[in-house]
């Protein structure tokens, strides 16, 4: 590793690593992006960077502006870093039930933590933080969701450093959050290889959350119809926690790999992928980690009975 | 199985439309695909229909619906045929990140 000017300097660029050994044939191969590399730790330092330079070409943040997001924990913590680093004051609007770690690595960068009620999950961050930047105009409102920047690092960075790494590359698998990891790497890989595969995986967030009071409280993120997210993926699947954590541990014991919950999502999905392929056919997956296993130990996803885990994922904000 | 059997299938509410359906979490119902599945659903809890399907029909844009975990809008939709035994889950739109 090079000597470099800033933490800054380590964003993207992240390996590609072969995990075939978890895959249910052998003709399939399997390969994580490890985006817990990242300086942060997650795969959003990319996005909080190039939000944070766009506002800044655009002449909107000067040192000592305020900048708003909500987030259910990892742009948050990305921005943190950064903000911290440039001298923009930052406030996020964190659920309540995320992992006491998200909290912390958040106060540890100095970020400014506004809660919002758990029961309403990430949506209730979202509404909340509208909220406030309509009272407060002189706020820097990023908006993770809605803003070009965040596919647009996907489909500049992390779709060509996959393509350079694995010109084989045959399906693609990604959580969906805001989705712009999905958006972003599937629109570049889909350009230069229009027979790449591009699957999104979700969790059954929407279950549990209480707080909404009808489905129309319900939230799909303008970067997904901008970028035409109903005809790019050529699938969506729900993965439910019980099946998240035996990927997430099956990659850690297995593979040495120590990442967060929803890699054990996207694993799952690589897999189901992998099952339905036809046994002659050869493929090469690649999915997304996209943070460390670090922020989830409060949880016992690694170590303790796993159906007790599970049962309190149903409330914890893990994607 | 051919394109006109029915199957009984498991239909999962999201805690959000329990009260219109007497508060139960899951509904056994029949169908051969997603869609008379969620016409059986609308038929025999009519206080869900508002919620789910708009005037003329059509699911409402933050509703998804699956079938064994897999979202109906990347198979074909309300034509998505069912199996005896299938899970049908509906659920809100939620952001992540």
């Amino acid at each position: 590793m090079a000597l470099v000017a800033s933490v800054l300097d380590l964003i993207g660029n992240t390996p590609l690593v072969d995990v075939s050994q978890l895959s249910p044939k052998p003709n399939v191969h399997i390969y994580v992006k490890l985006e817990g590399q990242n300086p942060s730790g997650s795969v959003k330092d990319r996005i909080a960077m190039a939000m944070l330079d766009a506002a800044e070409a655009a002449g909107e943040l000067a040192p000592g502006k305020i900048v708003l997001e909500p987030s259910s924990g990892n742009t948050g913590i990305a921005l943190a870093m950064i903000c911290q680093i440039r001298g923009y004051h930052l406030k996020i609007v964190l659920p309540e039930n995320v992992t006491a770690e998200r909290r912390q690595v958040l106060e540890a960068y100095g970020a400014e933590v506004i809660s919002s009620p758990g029961a309403e999950g990430s949506n209730g961050a979202v509404r909340l933080a509208q909220q406030l930047s309509d009272e407060h105009p002189d706020w820097v409102f990023l908006y993770q969701y809605g803003n070009e920047a965040n596919p647009t690092a996907h489909y500049t960075g992390t779709g060509p450093e996959i393509l350079a790494d694995l010109p084989e590359i045959t399906h693609f698998v990604a959580g969906l959050g805001t989705s712009g990891t999905l958006m972003g790497v599937g629109t570049y890989l889909k350009e230069q290889k229009p027979s790449v595969k591009v699957y999104a995986v979700e969790p059954p967030s929407g279950e549990r959350v209480e707080g909404l009071r009808s489905l129309d409280d319900g939230y799909v993120p303008p970067v997904f119809e901008k970028w035409g997210g109903l005809e790019l993926l050529d699938g969506k699947r729900i993965v439910r926690p019980i099946e998240s954590l035996v990927f997430t541990r099956r990659l850690v014991n297995e593979a040495g790999v120590f990442a967060g919950i929803s890699a054990g999502a996207a694993l799952a999905g690589a897999v189901k992928v992998a099952e339905r392929l036809d046994d002659t056919e050869e493929a090469h997956i690649v999915f997304v980690a996209s943070d460390g296993a670090w922020k989830y130990l409060s949880t016992g996803a690694y170590s303790d009975p796993i159906d007790d885990v599970a049962a309190n994922l149903n409330d914890v904000i893990y994607f | 199985m051919s394109d006109t059997a029915t199957s009984t299938v498991t239909v999962r509410l999201p805690t959000v439309l329990r009260p219109q359906a007497n508060g139960q979490s899951t509904v056994e119902l029949s169908g051969s695909t997603v869609g008379e599945v969620i016409a059986a659903l609308v038929a025999q809890y009519p206080g869900l229909k508002s919620n789910i399907q708009d005037d003329d029909g059509n699911m409402r844009k933050f509703v998804n619906v699956y079938v064994n975990d897999e979202d109906i809008r990347f198979l074909d939709k309300l034509d998505t045929a069912v199996e005896a035994g299938a899970e049908v889950a509906i659920l809100p739109a939620v952001a992540g990140g």
